[in-house]
């Protein structure tokens, strides 16, 4: 090796960090994913842009969906709201979801990715602390729907309670369908593609519902749709817990589908990150 | 030297193809513990697949690989413990500091909180970073992301140390920075496998280097004995008057008996030399038959030399063939 003349004073600084001692033990499982969700903090902190959708668009859409359907629908956006409001939280925070698939494409095209899979690391934890930052996203974007709900005359039954688990329900089935778009996001080569392909799979799934109408009044072929769509089991329950009124079953069928969820996009995203290339 | 003796990387036959194309072509790569080992060649030779494979990023297709007696795809969980990973792309956080990537890569290491943010702004400060330590990285210019980004695999002491192309594109002050971080790992025990595109690099880091192309080891050796192969510098000339180029061609190669490269300049050649006295009088017979010469400098070999001593053919697919680098003036001829 040829020496090279190089400031002596580099090679002392060096020289006294890098020689660091002993090298820590790897972390533990838990330890690792909260790491990577402090890191999904600080990036919220730097990047505060990144909240807009969750703040903005919830205002928006319920605003506008109260006010615009509310008079032809229920006689009036107040009536209308005791019906919209859950309908239109569950839509808000599940299409949220979709940029946890967009936000691991990213970070794969980074390559930040690849250094934390070359180290020794619980493997899931770069995805399990991402989906810990997501929780905050998804939580703004619901405290927001009620919030602007409730200044448009919502008045939930079973006040705080009620509305406390029908959010924890709408959170459970967030994280199952997040799943879906890690997938996604390992799958595909672009952010871009990876919010083309969500929207595709998320535009049926929460139009289809009953979300914004009763689907009493929909044809029998778009009720039969409609009644499987676990997007609509979703939006039962939530309703059903705000107004006091729900029932083991409904919650039952939200697991159901959070479960179903889970048990097949967690182990394919798994795959997928475990043997990308 | 404990060559034999527990190497830090030893790979036998790894072969990775996607698609149609063999990017690592049973390729064999023994790197003793301890040293610095360059795996030299032009971009798409299989450098960085093959790095993949010895980082547990990518499955190799066939063969297998042992780093420090740990198999890279049975014992993965193992060998991440003993390694680090600078790729050839900044594999930093863009969004967070300088500080704080430190600071999480040393978390992830498994320091504590205190130790992670200590020796994160050690490294910081020993890298001339502190002003911009507080700044996102993607405010970072190239050099200083690079400075960062090696640092990162630095954060804890690591047993071996992956740099692909650690240099490229970089201002001279940075590379020696890299340098100079190469050669104080070293001092200290740790064992480093760089890629580069530039013979010189590998010349001043590698206590060995094996020259890749089309994913197969086509030589490997000191620098010295590369050099050898294809003479131990190059000549290079600009003829006064483009049209006197061929005969200069002819004439320095009797004079030094090796092939001579036409420059795309229309006026300029080089050729490789074997022993520097030589150049002297092969440049007198320049004069003798009346070639002027518009100017002349000695140079060390390309790699694009390299690769013409040791393939006979610049850009062609090579014949996988185990030169002894020392035997490589057989190529010449």
């Amino acid at each position: 090796m040829t020496t090279m003349p190089i400031t002596p004073a580099i090679d002392e600084r060096l020289r006294d960090v890098l020689a660091g001692g002993d090298r820590p033990a790897p972390p533990g499982a838990p330890s690792a994913a909260i790491t990577l969700g402090w890191r999904a903090l600080l990036k919220i902190k730097h990047v505060p842009e990144q909240l807009f959708d969750v703040i903005m668009f919830p205002i928006m859409v319920t605003v506008v969906f109260t006010y615009l359907l509310g008079g032809a629908l229920a006689g009036s956006p107040r009536e209308y709201a005791q019906y919209l409001i859950p309908g239109i939280l569950v839509q808000t925070v599940v299409l949220t979801t979709m940029y946890t698939g967009v936000a691991l494409c990213t970070d794969i095209t980074q390559g930040v990715f690849d250094r934390f899979r070359s180290m020794p690391i619980w493997r899931p934890a770069p995805l399990v602390g991402a989906l810990l930052g997501d929780a905050i996203r998804y939580s703004t974007a619901a405290v927001m729907v009620i919030g602007v709900g409730l200044l448009l005359g919502f008045r939930p039954a079973a006040g705080v309670p009620g509305v406390f688990w029908a959010v924890l329900l709408l959170l459970a089935f967030a994280f199952s369908v997040a799943w879906i778009w890690t997938t996604l996001g390992l799958l595909l080569r672009t952010p871009a593609s990876v919010m083309n392909m969500s929207l595709v799979v998320l535009t049926p799934l929460t139009f289809a519902s009953n979300i914004f109408v009763d689907p009493q009044t929909m044809p029998g072929w778009l009720q039969a749709i409609v009644n499987v769509n676990p997007v609509s089991h979703l939006v039962t329950a939530v309703r059903g817990a705000m107004a006091g009124t729900v029932t083991t079953g409904q919650v039952g069928a939200v697991l159901v589908a959070c479960v179903a969820l889970i048990a097949i996009f967690a182990p394919l995203t798994m795959y997928l990150y475990a043997n990308r290339e | 030297m404990s060559q034999n003796i527990n190497p830090a990387i030893l790979a036998t036959g790894l072969v990775k193809v996607f698609g149609e194309t063999r990017a690592v072509d049973g390729l064999d790569l023994t790197v003793p513990a301890g040293t610095v080992y360059g795996l030299l060649g032009p971009n798409g030779a299989g450098k960085t697949t093959t790095i993949r494979m010895l980082a547990t990023l990518t499955k190799p297709d066939e063969g297998e690989a042992q780093v420090f007696g740990l198999d890279v795809v049975r014992q993965a969980v193992a060998v991440r413990e003993r390694i680090s990973l600078t790729g050839q792309f900044a594999s930093l956080d863009e969004d967070l500091t300088g500080l704080e990537n430190l600071i999480l890569l040393g978390r992830l290491r498994g320091s504590g909180k205190v130790r992670a943010r200590a020796r994160g702004t050690a490294l910081i400060e020993a890298l001339d970073l502190t002003e911009a330590a507080d700044r996102q990285v993607k405010t970072y210019s190239g050099g200083m992301r690079r400075r960062l980004d090696i640092a990162a695999s630095l954060i804890e002491p690591t047993d071996l140390l992956f740099l692909d192309e650690p240099t490229a594109g970089l201002d001279p002050r940075s590379r020696n920075w890299v340098w100079a971080m190469v050669r104080v790992l070293v001092e200290q025990g740790c064992t480093i496998l760089l890629t580069t595109q530039y013979l010189e690099e590998a010349d001043h880091l590698a206590d060995r280097i094996a020259v890749i192309d089309h994913g197969r080891r086509i030589a490997e050796g000191t620098a010295a004995e590369l050099k050898a192969s294809v003479g131990s510098s190059t000549l290079h000339v600009r003829v006064a008057d483009p049209e006197t180029r061929s005969e200069a061609a002819r004439v320095l190669t009797a004079a030094l008996s090796a092939p001579a490269q036409l420059d795309s300049d229309p006026a300029a050649l080089s050729i490789g030399v074997p022993e520097p006295d030589r150049a002297a009088a092969a440049l007198a017979e320049l004069a003798g038959v009346g070639v002027g010469v518009a100017e002349f400098s000695m140079g060390q070999p390309s790699l694009d030399e390299v690769f013409l001593a040791l393939t006979g053919r610049p850009t062609e697919p090579a014949t996988p063939e185990s030169v002894g680098a020392t035997a490589g003036t057989e190529a010449q001829s």
